[in-house]
This record gives structure tokens, C-alpha cells and sequence, in this order.
């Protein structure tokens, strides 16, 4: 059991796949990393299963919405219960068509965190196995968490807003 | 010959056996044994299942997107709601948050104010968890006793804070008030009556033969699969891995306590089955009135609240840190813009997870061992929707 | 020819009324219809210090064999529905409490996109209990003026005008 500094784990990830891991940013246990879309399940395959590394663990998984970037931002934090160190992994997707590859076949954890995303932001996740909505019903439109998301008037003849009494 | 249109077919025979079809039903959104407005849409053979697939998002009261609307200070009332059952937790991993963002350094009678109100705030969780557990299996008097017990407790809390469930009592860099006069005598009075009343909890129910009976050996988690699923807290430490963030990744002034960390031996069964979760639960509290004891004696004079401008604005950037919850290492993942409102607030539950395990340990279970697994698992709804 | 609101207001009918109002209130059986953290509030009123049990209350598992929904806790629109098709299910004679401020209009979460601001927006309800939660004593004295308004109601006497509860 070894735990290893959040730079030293970015240096073997830049030594094994060059260009594709971006730089290191952030301190201590935020220090986190962007990675491209393309190479990110190799990434995450490597991290897994490297003995040196050996995340057994996506402790978690959240989607960020970026306007001003128009990106949405999907963001892993991974951690190791035999060497008792993290890492956080970022991935940027293209805010009009979001596609970014799935790691739930790496950590079932990341089934239902993928599913999360896709319901709140509309993420697409290449390659999971039951991508559909979660948390909100299954008719409902948009995705909530995005920051231009605008709220339905009325949901099945509910209306979603209510008069205040305190208006004179 | 048909009655009202059905054709009833009585014995029809498949191989010498009497033919049995799959049923489905629908567990839930009203139910009174899943913990709060879950779904559960089970398939079974009979009284055996063949799957038993969750249905969430029933109590999805979208907290994380009021975090944008409400402001830094405002939103520890909703954090209150993330977890009801244990919500001192809640306001402090918002609030470590923050303050990791900001810069703000907590007093240290603030921190064992914050610890004492956590610690109290596990054992009026753990209670809960155990008292319906009870009677789930169907043991309906332990749950009168866990109620009463936890009378107490709210009685305690409502001195503290003014609120018996969503407590909003701690602040960004502090806790809202000083303890009050006299409260420290009653906490002792109150552990004094507690201690012994968990030894009355093991003999009533714990090593009672009907109970272990109900939960040796249902739904089994190893230890890979418990942290391949990301299983936290006591649902983690049943399956035999030991791991605590109070001891491994310590915060607050959790490194000068003394505790012990109790973790699943298999006593009835075998390691990682709902006995396991449940004796772990046990001993927390047990362990919880320890960590008590040790604050109260050395609790240090000074300011409870660092000074913390009304209009923050924490630099921009993201932390992403975690604490020890009744129900596992919560993750709060908060990113700040650098303006008055939290640009994106992410929480990370236990519940989530225990729930997504429950297709996969629930597979040839009886419906009635179901009951028994969601409330081992101690699944809140709150906690799985936000 | 039926009996109900047929009779003239007298003693003996009057009486009867009071007789069968009495006896209805003493027993209301409510349904376990908790969302969220006021559910737990309700859970500790059963519980052995602020005991519901003494008023005759006793909680029941399915719609059909209960008098009184208790709506305690947030009601999302995904739940909304569902709680149409409970109320459905009640028999009648049936009452709905509205425990706590996310059943009565929102409450604090009036800013969630998910959330129906109040369970009045799909069934009727007869009380409301504000808080967030209500103690035990607020919840009991909201059933308690339950009980004052099905004490009111007629049965064999003839209908006159609207009934109010009590002062």
C-alpha cells in the first residue's frame, strides 16, 4: 500500500499516453487533470488496472454546465482503497451534442452516475447499457441542470407555479 | 366451461410440475416498508424474485439547482433536506466546502461543537435505522423504543439549535450558536442513560434467534463488489473493509479523538450479510458515545463562529471534499465562479449507491428478504434523490 | 327512499348525528403516506410521547381501509400523480391532512423545478398544518380540529347551510 502524489500519477498517465492528458491543475487533493474524450476509457482502463495505481474506485462522477465555454464538463474523481490515493479526471464535451465514452463496464458505480447525468444535463454516454432517465419522469422535457434550462408552465394540467398570498 | 368471460384453467401441468407464471409487481411509491417514496418493480416467481428493479427520482426536489439560485449562506437550510435523518452532516460538508474554497479558518471550540453535534446527530440516525429495521422484519416494539429514545435526543437538539429535525445549525465557519448554559450536564445525564440501553437493544433483538435468523446470510457483498459499487459508511465496513473517514482522511478535530472503527466479522453468518450492516450500526453508537465523552471533557473556551463576510465570494475554482455521514463518506463537490451564488453544487450519497446494488444482491431473494436488504442497506429517499 | 340528510333538526336526530360524528372521530385510521421529513415528525407522533394511538389513530398500510391521508412532506410532480390515484383509491367518507409548508404550498422548495407547489393542486384538503416541520403537538392539534370538523357534520338532519368548525 503506497500512496502516490496526485503529480506522480499525472507524470505516468502523461508518460503512457502523451498529449491526450492534459496538464495538472489545481492543488492537493483537487489537483485534476483534462482528459480527451477519444483516449479517456483507455485512461481509465489503465488506471484501474495498473498495480501501482489500481483505482478500484469512481467515487464520483458530476457534469458541470459551461455556457461561456460551451462545453459541458463531466469531472471524475477517482480513489484507490488499496493505496489509499486520488485522482480527478476531467473531460470536456461539446455543449450542443455531449458525447462522452462510458466507464461503467471499468466501475458499476458509474452506471447509475451516468444515467444521472444524461437525465439533468443530457449527456450522452457511448456505450452504456441502460441510458435513460432517472430522476425526473420519462416525459419530461429538457434537461434541468443545463443554465438555460426554462421550466415547463404546466406538467400533465399541474401548474408548476403558485400566486403568492402576500401580494396585496 | 367459462365463468364471466375467463376461462379458468385449474392443473395444467408442464412436465409433472403445475405451471407457474412470472408476476410483476410494483412496489412502492406508497409503501410502508421502503423508507421513504421508493419504487420497487419486482418480478417473482411466487414469493421468490427474480429481479427487483429500483424506480427512483419520487422525492427529486432539485436541491442541487436552488445551491445556483440561493447564495452560499442560504443554501444550509436545503443542505438540512439532503439527509433529514442525519442532517448536522449535511450542514457541515457544505460548509467545510465553502470554507475550503474561501480560506476561512473554523475556531476550535467550533469544530468540537460541530463534532458533538455530528456525533449526537449519528446515534439520532443510527436509532432510526435500527428501530425500522425492527420493524421491518416485523419486531414493531424495538421501533416505540427507538422513538422514545430519540425524544431525548430531539429534546437535546431543540435546546442546542431550536429544531428537532432540520437542525440548520451550523454556519459558514462556525456553528449558528454557543452551547447552551447547562447543556453539557444533560448530554452526559442523557449518555449515562444511553450506554446501557444499547447492551437492552443486543439482548431484545441483536443475537435474538428470529432476527439473526431474518438476516444471517441475506444478500451477501463482498468487499470488491462493495467498493466497485462504491458502497460507503457502514454498508462498507459490514462487507469487512475497513475504512472510515473519520480515521483514515481525518477532518475537524477528529485526529485528537480516540475511537475504534467497527467493521463486519461474519458473527452470524457470513461477512458482508445484512447482520453484518446491521451489528456495525450497533457499534457505531457505541463508539459515538465514546468520541462524546472525550469532547465534552475537553472542550476549549472561544469565539464559535470565524468572521465571515454576508456578501462571500469565494475565488473561483472547485473542491471536492467528503466527511463521514450516518450513512457513509459524503461528497460534496461544490464549484465556485467567484460571485455571490455557488456555480455548481454536486452531492454524492451513500443511499445512491446502496440502492444501485439492490438488482444485483436481490436475485433469488424472497420479496419478504427484500424489506430486509433495503433496510440493512439503510436507504433514505431523500438522500437518493435530492 | 334514503335516510341520509332527510330528517328535521330535533333533539333525537340531532343527537344521533353527535352519536355517530362521535364515534367516526374517535377512530380515524390514517393512511402511512410519508414523503419526506415531516413523514418522520409523524412517526414520532405515533411514537410513545406524543401518542396518536390515544386518539384512536392508528396508522394502516393501503388506501383501502384508511379515513385519512396524511400528506407529510414534499410533493413532487413525479409523485403528484400518484398521489391522485391513492386518493382514488380511498373510500369515502375520507379526509386529506396537509402536514407541513412543502404539502401546504411549496415551502422552501417553491424554487425546484420538480416540485408541485402543494398537494391542493391535486387533491382537496381539509386541514393544513403549518411548519417544517410541525412538532407532534402541532400535527395533534391539527387532527384534533379534524375531529371538530367531522363532529359537525350531518347525516340524518337535513342540510342547511354550509358547516364551519368550531372556534
Amino acid at each position: 500500500m503506497a500512496a502516490l502524489e496526485a503529480a506522480a500519477i499525472h507524470a505516468q498517465l502523461r508518460r503512457r499516453f502523451g498529449d491526450a492528458v492534459g496538464d495538472l491543475a489545481g492543488t492537493g487533493r483537487d489537483a485534476s487533470t483534462t482528459v480527451g474524450a477519444a483516449t479517456f476509457p483507455e485512461v481509465c482502463r489503465f488506471l484501474k488496472t495498473e498495480p501501482a495505481l489500481a483505482f478500484d474506485c469512481l467515487s464520483n462522477l458530476s457534469g458541470v454546465d459551461y455556457p461561456k465555454r460551451s462545453v459541458i464538463q463531466v469531472v471524475y474523481h477517482l480513489f484507490s482503497y488499496r493505496h489509499r490515493h486520488w485522482i480527478v479526471l476531467k473531460v470536456d464535451a461539446g455543449r450542443d451534442d455531449p458525447v462522452v465514452p462510458t466507464v461503467s463496464h471499468l466501475w458499476s458505480h458509474a452506471d447509475w452516475q451516468e444515467r444521472e447525468v444524461f437525465d439533468l444535463l443530457g449527456v450522452t454516454f457511448d456505450g452504456h447499457p441502460d441510458l435513460r432517465r432517472i430522476l425526473m419522469p420519462e416525459d419530461w422535457p429538457g434537461h434541468p441542470l443545463r443554465k438555460d434550462f426554462v421550466e415547463p408552465e404546466e406538467y400533465h394540467g399541474i401548474v408548476t407555479s403558485r400566486e403568492s398570498l402576500l401580494k396585496a | 366451461m367459462s365463468l364471466t368471460g375467463f376461462e379458468v384453467e385449474v392443473q395444467r401441468e408442464v412436465n409433472g410440475a403445475l405451471a407457474t407464471e412470472d408476476m410483476t409487481l410494483s412496489m412502492g411509491p406508497q409503501h410502508p416498508s421502503t423508507h421513504g417514496v421508493l419504487r420497487f418493480v419486482v418480478r417473482a416467481d411466487g414469493e421468490v424474485m427474480k429481479e427487483a428493479i429500483p424506480d427512483i427520482g419520487y422525492l427529486h426536489r432539485s436541491i442541487e439547482k436552488i445551491a445556483e439560485k440561493v447564495g452560499w449562506h442560504g443554501f444550509i437550510p436545503y443542505t438540512d433536506r439532503v439527509d433529514y435523518v442525519a442532517a448536522m452532516f449535511c450542514n457541515h460538508g457544505w460548509a467545510m466546502a465553502v470554507e475550503k474554497l474561501a480560506g476561512i479558518e473554523v475556531p476550535r471550540r467550533a469544530e468540537y461543537c460541530r463534532v458533538i453535534a455530528d456525533e449526537l446527530c449519528r446515534i439520532h440516525s443510527h436509532l432510526l435505522s435500527v428501530g425500522s429495521m425492527a420493524m421491518d422484519i416485523g419486531a414493531f416494539t424495538p421501533f416505540t423504543h427507538a422513538i422514545r429514545e430519540r425524544e431525548y435526543l430531539n429534546d437535546l437538539f431543540e435546546e442546542l439549535c431550536g429544531a428537532r429535525l432540520t437542525f440548520h445549525y451550523m454556519r459558514i465557519g462556525g456553528v449558528g450558536w454557543d452551547l447552551p448554559p447547562g447543556w453539557t450536564e444533560k448530554v452526559l445525564r442523557f449518555l449515562d442513560r444511553f450506554e446501557p440501553i444499547i447492551e437492552e437493544y443486543d439482548r431484545l433483538i441483536s443475537y435474538n434467534k428470529i432476527y439473526a435468523e431474518r438476516l444471517a446470510g441475506v444478500a451477501v457483498i463482498t468487499a470488491e463488489e462493495a467498493v466497485d459499487y462504491n458502497l460507503v459508511g457502514p454498508n462498507l465496513r459490514g462487507s469487512g473493509v475497513r475504512y472510515d473517514v473519520r480515521r483514515d482522511e481525518p477532518y475537524s478535530v477528529y485526529p485528537e479523538l480516540e475511537f475504534d472503527v467497527p467493521v463486519g466479522r461474519g458473527e452470524m453468518g457470513t461477512v458482508g450479510d445484512c447482520f453484518d450492516r446491521y451489528i456495525v450500526r450497533m457499534r457505531e453508537m457505541q463508539q459515538s458515545c465514546r468520541i462524546l465523552r472525550q469532547c465534552l471533557a475537553r472542550l476549549p473556551e472561544g469565539p464559535v463562529i470565524a468572521k465571515v463576510p454576508r456578501n462571500l465570494k469565494p475565488p473561483a475554482g472547485d473542491c471536492y471534499v467528503r466527511l463521514e455521514s450516518a450513512r457513509g463518506d459524503m461528497g460534496w463537490y461544490v464549484v465556485s465562479d467567484g460571485t455571490a451564488f455557488p456555480y455548481r453544487c454536486k452531492i454524492r450519497t451513500g443511499s445512491f449507491a446502496a440502492i444501485s446494488i439492490v438488482p444485483k444482491v436481490s436475485r433469488n431473494l424472497m420479496i419478504a428478504d427484500l424489506i430486509a436488504v433495503i433496510a440493512s442497506l439503510d436507504l433514505v429517499a431523500p438522500e437518493i434523490d435530492r | 327512499m334514503s335516510l341520509i340528510n332527510s330528517m328535521p333538526e330535533m333533539a333525537l336526530t340531532t343527537r344521533i348525528d353527535d352519536l355517530l360524528n362521535w364515534t367516526r372521530k374517535s377512530s380515524i385510521w390514517y393512511m402511512m403516506f410519508g414523503l419526506a421529513c415531516c413523514a418522520i415528525e409523524m412517526m414520532q407522533t405515533g411514537g410513545p410521547r406524543a401518542d396518536l394511538e390515544r386518539f384512536g389513530m392508528a396508522p394502516r398500510a393501503t388506501p383501502r381501509v384508511s379515513d385519512l391521508i396524511i400528506v407529510s412532506g414534499t410533493l413532487t410532480l413525479k409523485m403528484a400523480l400518484r398521489t391522485k390515484v391513492l386518493y382514488d383509491q380511498m373510500p369515502e367518507p375520507r379526509y386529506v391532512v396537509s402536514m407541513g409548508s412543502c404539502a401546504n404550498c411549496g415551502g422552501l422548495f417553491q424554487l425546484a423545478y420538480s416540485v408541485c407547489d402543494g398537494v391542493d393542486k391535486v387533491i382537496p384538503v381539509d386541514v393544513y398544518v403549518p411548519g417544517c416541520p410541525p412538532r407532534p403537538e402541532a400535527l395533534t392539534e391539527g387532527l384534533v380540529k379534524l375531529q371538530e370538523k367531522i363532529q359537525q357534520e350531518r347525516w340524518l338532519v337535513r342540510k342547511t347551510a354550509p358547516v364551519g368548525v368550531r372556534a
